[in-house]
């Protein structure tokens, strides 16, 4: 079979520009919204697994659905720190935190509307039982005292949170000693506090929940089922807390997952749509010049091959195109009030291997079912009406 | 008349094509419309939210409950000429991982809740019964058709804030009195969960998640605000009084990220919709560069020219913005059926429509300006020159 050089697919996309750029430009604009999309669950996805860590397991009460709803008695909290499986702290202490979570309002320094954060109240082995959470400003808080440490994205969303600044909640003030970083993790859109103080000042007399790191990886069932014996601990849940956060992020990632979806399919067809009127218009357009390869001697597998690959160039450069533009959502952040926390969480774009491949291959396949009927009328032409056609 | 002939005419020259523009144009249009409609099912909570009720909740976070007897006080304040209180009982029913299992139900005082909220309709007998009967509820109609719920019919979950198995009798179903109204909602006796409580967990306190307020006049509400704040300022649990509207806003205002990149889709949207007119536009043009060449030489004036394409632009945008517009009905009702437990009420409105009409007309506008300069400006001899 004789091909069809490459360059002839190339001249003719080039010697329609304005056609070739306004396909292009069509096919990059849907790709960026399928990347855009995608790139976000992804984002939301990550930051909130990214929070929990493998060997660390943390507790609720059954059926709590969040640390909002969930209440833990000290009791309870003792009994958990007997368990065998619990590594030890530095000081030689179990390392379990035992944590008070509440969302209390500030105000958005763009919007100047007010908007729920998540305040914990934290054991003194926090710090130890999360290492991606690091002071990157000021010192950490001093147990005992009314001071707190809030995530970067706290300080940088936030009005009047600022390192030396009170933060006024629950009738108190509360100093900022100091800004963390936690890797782009759902702590950075947290404020943390001793935990004895918030419960003193909320007037809680009960833990939200406790996490605690594993002594082995592997003894999570252990543990679980010695629990599931204690007549104590009957009213407790543990979960891996990668797990437990990949939990939270569920209800906001189906959301824009289905949303995305719905969204792209409908983009997908008015693109193909696009990328067929194109290459209709360059198949009625080259009739003769498509009778005279074919009277050279071109057959009408090459007429296709040529036609098809001239569409799925468009749509390789557009989806190029729009992964491009794509990426540069990557520096942006967002922020979202998560269903599951009832709390606003920040996260990002993020663009993953994954993402591209799928973008990619959302983009080819568009090319190949908007250039494929076009392309078989080309290749289907009759040599002699194709040359007598102009 | 003449030119509408000639303008028909040129459409279905290349019938495939000016069909697939309209295709095109069609699914950018609906997509827009369904965007536009999840933004303002969005805002359907501040929507909804009627003229003169006001929110007083915990200021420090909504999670945060309010003790009961605050009612007495704020009912002394003048202007508030009703009080009433509920409680989010939150709550897992079915799968807690499945959104169709979930709805929002709350825990409301049977005897003035729906006086403040005439826009739930309940039939008096079914009312008079669920105030009769501690674990009864009302359900909204949509939960009712969804779940298959009847009167009569038990409802069990098991409780998360307030933990433990629950139980109520479903002895009313409300409809909404227009259809801005949420028909998902459940409501129970909070009279129910007190004494429910009080035996479950004894010494645990339940108060009133929020009070609702009713004041007239309207104008007597920045007013009302400050009286019931600064009654409770100094108190263990100081309160935030604000129009039930801001409330919701409030609400609003934390998913604005999503919003925003909604809207930047449906502006992406209309790009999409430019461009593939304006393609379709410009291959018709360059095609006919000869033809018009030759109207010029029989006398057609450059306003001839002009009606010609930008005739030919605007019907294929209305065409096909209008099988748009048909098309997003059914969508946003199935997608609405879909995602029933994020937005309980969806429909399209009257601005949505105008704004993908007036979208596709603009850009069959824009579509036609460029061909049709180049058009007029083009010398008759240089056009007869072209080969095509």
């Amino acid at each position: 079979m004789m091909r069809i050089p490459f360059s002839y697919i190339w001249r003719s996309l080039w010697a329609r520009r304005l056609t070739t750029t306004l396909t292009l430009g069509g096919l990059a604009l849907v790709v960026f919204v399928f990347a855009g999309v995608l790139m976000l669950a992804q984002g939301l996805q990550k930051t909130l697994v990214d929070t929990g860590s493998s060997d660390n397991v943390i507790v609720l009460r059954r059926a709590a659905g969040s640390e909002l709803v969930s209440q833990i008695d000290r009791g309870m909290a003792s009994v958990l720190e007997t368990q065998p499986e619990v590594a030890v702290a530095q000081d030689g202490r179990p390392l379990l935190s035992r944590e008070m979570v509440v969302v209390i309002n500030l105000y958005k320094k763009t919007t100047n509307s007010m908007s729920n954060v998540t305040v914990r109240g934290v054991s003194p082995q926090a710090l130890e039982l999360r290492p991606g959470f690091h002071i990157v400003e000021g010192k950490p808080l001093q147990f005992g005292t009314h001071e707190i440490v809030v995530g970067r994205n706290i300080a940088t969303r936030f009005k009047g949170v600022a390192l030396g600044t009170e933060v006024p909640f629950a009738g108190d003030r509360w100093t900022v000693v100091g800004i963390a970083d936690a890797g782009g993790t759902g702590f950075d859109s947290e404020i943390w506090a001793d935990g004895d103080q918030v419960m003193q000042a909320f007037g809680r007399p009960v833990y939200s929940s406790a996490t605690f790191r594993l002594r082995d990886a592997g003894s999570f069932d252990a543990v679980k089922a010695r629990l599931q014996r204690d007549p104590r601990a009957q009213s407790l849940e543990l979960k891996r807390e990668q797990a437990f956060y990949r939990e939270q992020s569920l209800p906001m990632a189906t959301f824009i997952t289905k949303l995305g979806i719905v969204v792209t399919i409908i983009f997908s067809i008015g693109a193909m749509i696009g990328a067929m009127i194109t290459m209709y218009a360059a198949v009625a357009n080259r009739v003769v010049e498509v009778g005279t390869m074919r009277a050279l001697g071109f057959q009408r597998r090459s007429i296709l091959v040529a036609f098809l690959a001239e569409s799925m160039v468009l749509a390789i450069a557009g989806g190029a195109a729009g992964i491009g533009l794509a990426s540069l959502l990557s520096f942006a952040r967002v922020s979202t009030l998560n269903f599951a926390s009832f709390s606003e969480v920040g996260f990002g774009f993020a663009l993953s291997p994954g993402v591209i491949t799928r973008a990619m291959i959302f983009a080819v396949v568009m090319g190949v079912a908007g250039g494929f009927l076009p392309a078989v009328r080309a290749a289907r032409l009759n040599i002699v009406n194709a040359l007598r056609a102009a | 008349m003449k030119l509408v002939k000639i303008v028909l005419k040129n459409l279905f020259r290349h019938r495939l094509r000016t069909i697939l523009t309209m295709l095109g144009i069609a699914t950018a249009v609906m997509a827009f419309g369904l965007i536009r409609t999840v933004v303002g099912a969005w805002n359907a909570g501040v929507a909804a939210s009627a003229a003169n009720r006001m929110i007083t909740r915990q200021s420090v976070s909504f999670i945060f409950p309010l003790p009961l007897p605050y009612r007495q006080q704020i009912a002394r304040i003048p202007g508030v000429t009703g009080v009433s209180w509920a409680n989010w009982f939150g709550g897992v029913y079915g799968d807690p991982n499945d959104f169709n299992d979930f709805w929002p139900r709350f825990a409301v005082d049977a005897e003035t809740f729906y006086d403040l909220y005439p826009e739930y309709q309940v039939p008096a007998d079914q009312l008079a019964q669920f105030r009769k009967e501690r674990n009864a509820c009302i359900i909204g109609r949509k939960l009712a058709a969804k779940h298959g719920f009847k009167i009569g019919d038990v409802i069990t979950m098991e409780g998360d804030i307030f933990p433990g198995r629950w139980e109520w009798v479903v002895r009313g179903i409300y409809t909404g009195r227009d259809q801005t109204v949420d028909e998902t909602q459940m409501h129970f006796q909070w009279n129910y969960l007190y004494e429910q409580v009080q035996q479950r967990e004894p010494g645990r306190p339940v108060d009133a998640g929020w009070f609702i307020l009713r004041v007239e006049p309207s104008d007597a509400m920045p007013r009302v605000a400050t009286a019931v704040d600064e009654q409770f300022v100094n108190s263990r649990a100081p309160t935030k009084t604000e129009t039930e509207r801001a409330f919701q806003q409030g609400f609003v205002a934390m998913s604005s990220a999503i919003i925003t990149s909604l809207q930047v889709i449906s502006v992406v949207i209309v790009g999409i919709i430019l461009l593939v007119l304006a393609n379709t536009i410009l291959m018709a043009v360059r095609e006919r560069t000869r033809e018009y060449a030759v109207l010029k030489t029989l006398g057609f004036s450059a306003r001839h020219l002009i009606v010609l394409i930008f005739g030919e632009s605007l019907l294929i945008a209305a065409c096909g913005g209008l099988i748009g517009l048909a098309l997003t009905f059914p969508m946003v009702a199935g997608f609405g059926q879909a995602m029933q437990a994020f937005f309980p009420i969806i429909n399209v409105a009257p601005r949505t429509i105008a704004l993908a009409l007036s979208a596709a007309l603009v850009s069959g506008i824009i579509a036609a300006f460029f061909p049709t300069v180049r058009v007029v400006r083009t010398p008759i001899v240089a056009g007869l020159r072209t080969v095509g």
